[in-house]
């Protein structure tokens, strides 16, 4: 009973050492100010995270959402600055901010959907169908984009990034509310279930009756709208959108669902480990820089991390 | 190394006060027995008895024990698996691990090549001791055929011929024809008398009864850790062997007064299924079943039959065409889904495969075929579901929540009879419902489905064990090639008939 609890909190006891040696080593961490920040930026990867780990738990992998979180964030800005304008016609239409940030998630909801079909339909491994998502989405972003970042995006939408509410950042909000829903998601629903169920033995699942393609399909359409809401929070708080914003993320999304203990093979994991892996991430970016770690450094280190992460997790199974 | 033609004879391996406890369990004590070089031993015992952790001492996984190894009355001690290896201790497993994509001859050589002058493997010469060998165990398929070729009988046989390889003296075998044929277990049963006159000691492990009394020279009797009896095989009787296994008499009564009813519950007409790989051909061919109301309908048929074929296709598991009427209503079944609406439930063969999801707690898998349609789990109604199974079942485990990779093959095999019950089917479909699971568990599972049919479900199952189908079936039907050759009632029935159609 004693190891079984000890290894539930592993990752949170290794959180809890790394802050503490961080903090030993630079008194620049433990501020107010300092923290509030690290929150602010792990909160998009916490949002992509969440939808990773859904797709992870099915044994699957999802390379795109970074670049769908570039396209979305493309998508909100040019709607908010430009509109949709048809020339031709003399007609224009515009963007209130939440217009905009709903167009976005749908876009990203789609982008998600399209993976999973080309996965479920044509019997696709997840890898390469994601890996062309990612491309394609990426050219996507920079043919709407023309390459150039589409900036002002107007007072109330930066609110969303830099505002606070109730003391608390307003991105920190968005992405407890993600957590909360992707948690409640995989503990209490049947669809939850599903996804464990399809994760650790498929065929079992299969011929309990359970429609496997929809609920992959669906955890893909969610995994596109986590990193749409992702592209909305970098949106919202660099107050433009960037055509090659995003770059890597699904690397630090795996990442941090691997530290957080989901087994890559399906079935085994949750989404509280895998928030906890991105503020391992976070945390240990942070301290790196308010070491003044060279960059090249925080690379080899983070990659370190990772595989210390694992390794422990593995050993910790046996 | 090794070549075909060098014997190696056996050696007398003995046990003595042999223990081993686990954290608050022990699952061996004082165990003393003796395995003869030239002599199918035979070692039995109910799931938990202590066979495994047995193997493994003898394999040099666990070397945490008390007590003592003799090899010819030579102290011996492993730390691990090469040590016994080397010591010419070799296990053949339940499980195969050969690799599929390689050839028979690449696999046999697989960590043992024989390599030429240039230290590159030599082909040919491997090739010829490899066929060479073949010859000798009478195996007719090329030592350049891809393993993934061969029936799952022929790879347990290269599983065999590969030990025979290196200089294994004692050879043990765990439950080495759960995936044979009968055709292919006499196969097997020659290669072994072979390998006792060549005077190599077998340690064969089985569940099976009647496979023992044909092979076997001496027994070694297990029930929870203890040895409760050793001697010839000539001097016991099945009755008695099992006395010791289980302490108590088991006797499966034969079902004699049949619940079958008049009305027909299921009916398939007509079905065909393509064969997967051979285009052109038939895997199922014209099909034609009826299950009535009440009653017990047992499919008998060797490996590669198609009897499980033929059950995934009524699920709508697999793609086939048939005409299948439910209750006199004629349904169109495309998916399990599909077929779960309408009534059907399927208990697969393999519970690691198709049965159970391992990394779920035991009340997750019994609730996974009830599609209720609502999005939020009822956690309180799904826990009060899963108790009623673990107590109506007899299901041993801590709670409701354990996960089910923890548990044995019978309580695993309680848990997917108890997910598919949850549906309320009105029609059960079985595939080898008992196999690799101990008697008590068995005889458990044969008295459930008496009472389920008594209840007047109806039940369809598929098996290659003919004392089980003569015991619980009204009719019985053989099935062979993908056709269903013949029909008995249980009157007619006998393991003469059954196994001339099945042929």
């Amino acid at each position: 009973m004693k190891k079984e609890t000890l290894k539930k909190f592993q990752s949170l006891l290794a959180l809890l050492i790394l802050c503490v040696l961080i903090s030993i080593l630079t008194d620049k961490f433990l501020s107010a100010s300092n923290l509030w920040n690290v929150l602010r930026q792990i909160s998009v990867n916490v949002c992509i995270s969440v939808g990773m780990t859904l797709v992870v738990l099915m044994a699957g992998i999802d390379l795109s959402v970074g670049s769908i979180l570039a396209f979305t964030s493309a998508v909100c800005a040019g709607l908010l600055t430009q509109g949709i304008a048809f020339e031709s016609m003399d007609l224009y239409i515009g963007f209130t901010w939440v217009g905009a940030i709903v167009v976005a998630l749908i876009a990203g909801l789609l982008l998600g959907l399209f993976n999973g079909f080309v996965i479920t339909k044509f019997d696709i491994p997840p890898f390469v169908a994601t890996l062309a998502m990612l491309t394609m989405a990426r050219g996507a972003t920079m043919l709407y984009t023309g390459g150039i970042p589409i900036a002002n995006l107007g007072e109330k939408f930066e609110r969303l990034g830099s505002g606070w509410l109730l003391g608390i950042p307003i991105p920190v909000w968005i992405t407890l509310t993600v957590v909360g829903a992707g948690i409640f998601l995989s503990r209490k629903t049947n669809f939850g279930k599903y996804v464990y169920a399809i994760g650790g033995n498929e065929k079992a699942a299969f011929l309990s009756g359970i429609n496997t393609k929809f609920v992959k399909l669906m955890v893909y359409g969610i995994s596109g709208i986590t990193a749409a809401i992702g592209g909305v929070l970098v949106t919202a708080r660099l107050n433009s959108a960037q055509p090659n914003a995003g770059t890597s993320y699904e690397l630090d999304a795996i990442a941090a669902v691997v530290i957080g203990g989901t087994s890559l093979s399906g079935g085994v994991g949750t989404i509280t480990g895998t928030v906890i892996g991105a503020a391992i991430i976070g945390v240990l970016n942070n301290g790196l820089v308010l070491l003044n770690v060279s960059p090249f450094w925080q690379q080899v280190i983070k990659g370190l991390v990772i595989l210390l992460a694992v390794i422990i997790d593995k050993k910790s199974k046996k | 190394m090794s070549t075909v033609n060098e014997h190696k004879s056996g050696l007398k391996l003995e046990l003595s006060g042999i223990s081993k406890s686990f954290p608050g369990v022990k699952v061996l004590s004082g165990v003393n027995l003796t395995f003869y070089p030239g002599k199918v031993n035979a070692l039995m015992g109910e799931n938990g008895a202590g066979k495994s952790t047995l193997l493994k001492i003898l394999t040099g996984i666990y070397s945490d024990y008390e007590g003592q190894i003799f090899m010819d009355d030579k102290a011996v001690t492993f730390t691990s698996l090469k040590d016994a290896k080397l010591a010419g201790i070799a296990m053949i497993h339940q499980e195969l691990s050969l690799i599929t994509q390689l050839t028979v001859s690449e696999n046999l050589f697989l960590g043992q090549e024989i390599n030429d002058a240039w230290s590159l493997p030599n082909k040919k010469k491997m090739g010829e001791v490899a066929q060479a060998l073949l010859d000798k165990l009478g195996l007719k398929f090329s030592v350049d055929t891809l393993v993934s070729q061969l029936s799952v009988g022929e790879q347990q046989m290269l599983e065999i011929a590969r030990v025979l390889l290196t200089d294994a003296r004692i050879i043990l075998m765990d439950e080495p024809t759960s995936a044979l044929s009968d055709k292919e277990i006499l196969r097997l049963h020659e290669v072994i008398r072979q390998l006792t006159i060549e005077g190599k000691t077998i340690v064969y492990i089985s569940h099976k009864m009647d496979e023992l009394f044909r092979i076997a020279d001496n027994y070694v009797v297990l029930r929870d850790g203890v040895v409760t009896g050793q001697g010839k095989m000539t001097e016991i009787s099945e009755e008695a062997l099992i006395r010791m296994m289980v302490g108590r008499d088991i006797v499966v009564n034969k079902k004699i007064n049949s619940s079958a009813q008049s009305q027909s519950a299921l009916i398939v007409n007509n079905l065909f299924m393509a064969h997967p790989t051979i285009k052109g051909k038939l895997r199922l061919d014209h099909i034609n079943l009826e299950v009535k109301k009440g009653e017990i309908v047992g499919i008998f048929g060797l490996m590669g039959a198609g009897r499980s074929e033929l059950l995934h296709c009524i699920f709508g598991a697999y793609k086939s065409s048939a005409s299948i009427a439910i209750n006199g209503k004629s349904v169109v079944i495309k998916s399990p889904r599909e077929a779960i609406a309408n009534g059907l439930a399927f208990v697969t063969e393999d519970r690691k495969e198709e049965g159970l999801v391992l990394d779920l707690p035991l009340t997750s898998n019994i609730n996974l075929t009830k599609s209720d349609g609502s999005w939020v789990v009822n956690e309180a109604k799904e826990l009060a579901l899963s108790n009623d199974f673990i107590q109506k079942l007899g299901i041993k485990t801590p709670s409701a929540q354990q996960l089910c990779k923890n548990l044995s093959g019978g309580n695993q095999q309680k848990v997917v009879l108890s997910k598919w019950l949850a549906t309320e089917p009105d029609v059960l479909m079985l595939d080898e419902p008992t196999r690799g699971i101990d008697l008590n568990a068995k005889n458990d599972i044969y008295e459930l489905i008496k009472s389920l049919a008594d209840s007047g479900m109806s039940i369809l199952m598929a098996s290659s064990e003919i004392p089980e189908l003569l015991a619980i079936c009204d009719r019985i039907l053989v099935m062979s090639e993908g056709k269903i050759t013949a029909s008995f009632s249980a009157d007619e029935a006998n393991e003469d008939k059954l196994l001339k159609a099945a042929i």
